[in-house]
């Protein structure tokens, strides 16, 4: 859990944190989101006091984050940066090693937490390992970046738009890499974008962010029907409202009995999936399946309409 | 497979060590320098032992100088330090604009003829490359590296050592190399307050009118900055590139 209490950061004259409160809850994916220049960057950072706020406290699971000395701060708290931040003049296996180097493990324990976490990652240790960073390619860099801020197993991963650099394709699979990774470790994350895809895909709750001030703090379904400002409204776009709302859910919430013709889609798929289907073959209904194959009944194009349809 | 600029200087290296053990071979070559009867190779002193010397005075002045200029860049790197920037910036310019030769008249005094004088001319001369060259490989490492090595949590003298020397390394040797060929030629001065240096032979072959002895004075040394330099470039690529520069 992270309490953050009344969390300000003054430059001189100009505020660029206003008084920030948000309780984020264990084992979740919290994203904040907002324009160039509203502070996400600032916010997350103090968290892992690389930024010290002007005022407010910080708390993680109860205890002040200034309880401790910062540099033990952060080597409990995974730290992922866009454009990865690697150690050049390390091997990718000496990166993922910082945090459990500094921390005193034994070879033994960081050769194998190193090689479970390529693994996890898709990496062959005993190919990659060896290599120095520039060997790698950018999507393969982000994964040891990511790697590299897990590996002292914190409990709470912050990540300022670690996925920005990379192409379409490589990043909707790293953000799927990483929601898996999520479940594995139960990890609390925090990531900074501007990115309102991203924001939707992976968010258990969003914070928007504008001027410096969480203009609102909710669940995406929350965000889509009741936006809090004209802001927020014009950041997730209005033409997207009901995709996003659709992309929210899987098709097992929208089962209907009865039956359907023709090829059929998973209950694991989200609504917005089925929405897609059902256009493109210029059905009525699909059918749906369940895990273990069997038909569990259909999804139609009427009662999507009506789970998209914002409030009258 | 030796490339052929590798090739050229490891011949180099073998053509100086034969003239330095051997000298008397090369006697043909440099007696249409010199007159009749007067002798071609150096006479007064064996040419081995002097190189050696030579090679000393600059590595005791190069050491120093790189422990002094590395650990000033340090110091007003550091954000404790930054006031002092200024101030030893114009320090080891001083040091730079100084001649090594005003440097030597004013030290004989204090410490007397021999090695100290010229020890210290070539350490004040070598100190600004190396201290310009760290501070700049200290002040211009990439932002998101120091951002990272700063949020894994390491501590400032950890950030130091295991990312910001490593990482301005090759800048800094570059330096180093400056220095230790400026030094290298600079150091043959210091024969005239008697520093046992290469010296020696060029300031014989000036007094006895003999090209020989200043031309063989002067290859040797040039050879010699030629092959280090080089041997330290190498080293700085290697390190470079490691790090795919
Ligand atoms: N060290 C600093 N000194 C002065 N202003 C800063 C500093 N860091 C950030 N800012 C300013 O604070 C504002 C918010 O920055 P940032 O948190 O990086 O925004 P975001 O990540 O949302 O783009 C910007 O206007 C930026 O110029
Ligand atoms: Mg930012």
């Amino acid at each position: 859990m992270i309490e953050i209490e009344g969390i300000s950061k003054r430059y001189g004259e100009t505020t660029v944190v206003r008084d920030v409160s948000l309780t984020i809850a264990p084992r979740t994916v919290t994203v904040i989101v907002g324009t160039s220049g509203s502070g996400k960057t600032t916010l997350l950072r103090i968290i892992n006091r690389l930024v010290e706020p002007t005022s407010g406290t910080i708390k993680l699971d109860g205890e002040d984050n200034r309880s401790l000395p910062d540099y033990e701060l952060r080597r409990r708290i995974g730290y992922a940066i866009q454009g990865h931040g690697l150690f050049p003049h390390r091997t990718v296996a000496q990166n993922i090693a910082t945090v459990p180097t500094l921390l005193g493990w034994d070879r033994a324990r960081i050769e194998a937490k190193v090689n479970e976490l390529l693994t996890l990652f898709q990496l062959d240790p005993v190919a990659f390992g060896p290599r120095y960073p520039h060997e790698l390619s950018g999507g393969q860099q982000q994964r040891v970046g990511v790697a590299r801020a897990l590996a002292a197993e914190p409990k709470v991963l912050l990540m300022d738009e670690p996925f920005g650099a990379l192409d379409p394709i490589i990043r909707a699979k790293a953000q799927d890499d990483l929601l898996a990774i999520q479940k594995h470790f139960e990890t609390t994350i925090v990531l900074v974008t501007h990115d309102m895809e991203e924001a939707f895909h992976l968010a258990d709750r969003i914070a928007v962010m504008d001027k410096g001030e969480v203009v609102q703090y909710a669940t995406p379904a929350e965000m889509l029907v009741k936006p809090a400002t004209v802001f927020v409204e014009s950041l997730i776009g209005a033409g997207e409202r009901p995709f996003r709302l659709l992309a929210i859910d899987t098709v097992a919430d929208a089962v209907e009995p009865g039956v359907a013709e023709g090829e059929a889609i998973a209950s694991s798929a989200s609504q917005r999936e089925a929405l897609s289907m059902l256009l493109w073959s210029g059905r009525k209904a699909l059918p749906v399946v369940g895990p273990d194959g069997a038909v569990i009944g259909k999804v139609s194009l009427d009662g999507l309409a009506q789970r998209a349809a914002g409030p009258t | 497979m030796l490339r052929l600029p590798t090739l050229f200087r490891l011949l180099a290296f073998a053509v100086l060590i034969a003239f330095l053990v051997q000298p008397q071979w090369f006697e043909p070559l440099l007696r249409p320098l010199v007159q009749e009867n007067a002798p071609a190779i150096y006479n007064q002193g064996s040419l081995l032992q002097l190189t050696l010397l030579h090679l000393r005075t600059v590595a005791i002045a190069t050491a120093g100088a790189t422990v002094v200029a590395l650990a000033l860049a340090i110091l007003v790197t550091r954000r404790s330090g930054a006031e002092f920037l200024p101030l030893s910036r114009s320090l080891v310019n001083i040091g730079q604009t100084f001649p090594p030769v005003a440097v030597l008249a004013l030290a004989v005094p204090i410490f007397g003829f021999g090695e100290k004088p010229t020890l210290i001319a070539l350490f004040l001369y070598g100190l600004l490359p190396i201290f310009e060259n760290a501070l700049t490989g200290l002040t211009t490492l990439p932002p998101s590296i120091m951002e990272a090595a700063r949020g894994t949590g390491m501590t400032g003298r950890q950030r130091l050592m295991k990312i910001e020397l490593p990482l301005a390394m090759p800048v800094i040797l570059a330096g180093i190399r400056l220095s230790v060929v400026i030094s290298l030629a600079t150091a043959t001065i210091g024969s005239t307050v008697a520093a046992r240096t290469l010296g020696e032979v060029i300031i014989a072959g000036l007094q006895s009118n003999n090209l020989a002895f200043v031309v063989q004075g002067g290859l040797i040394v040039a050879v010699l900055a030629v092959l280090i330099h080089d041997a330290l470039q190498a080293a700085e690529r290697s390190l470079g590139s490691r790090m795919g520069r």
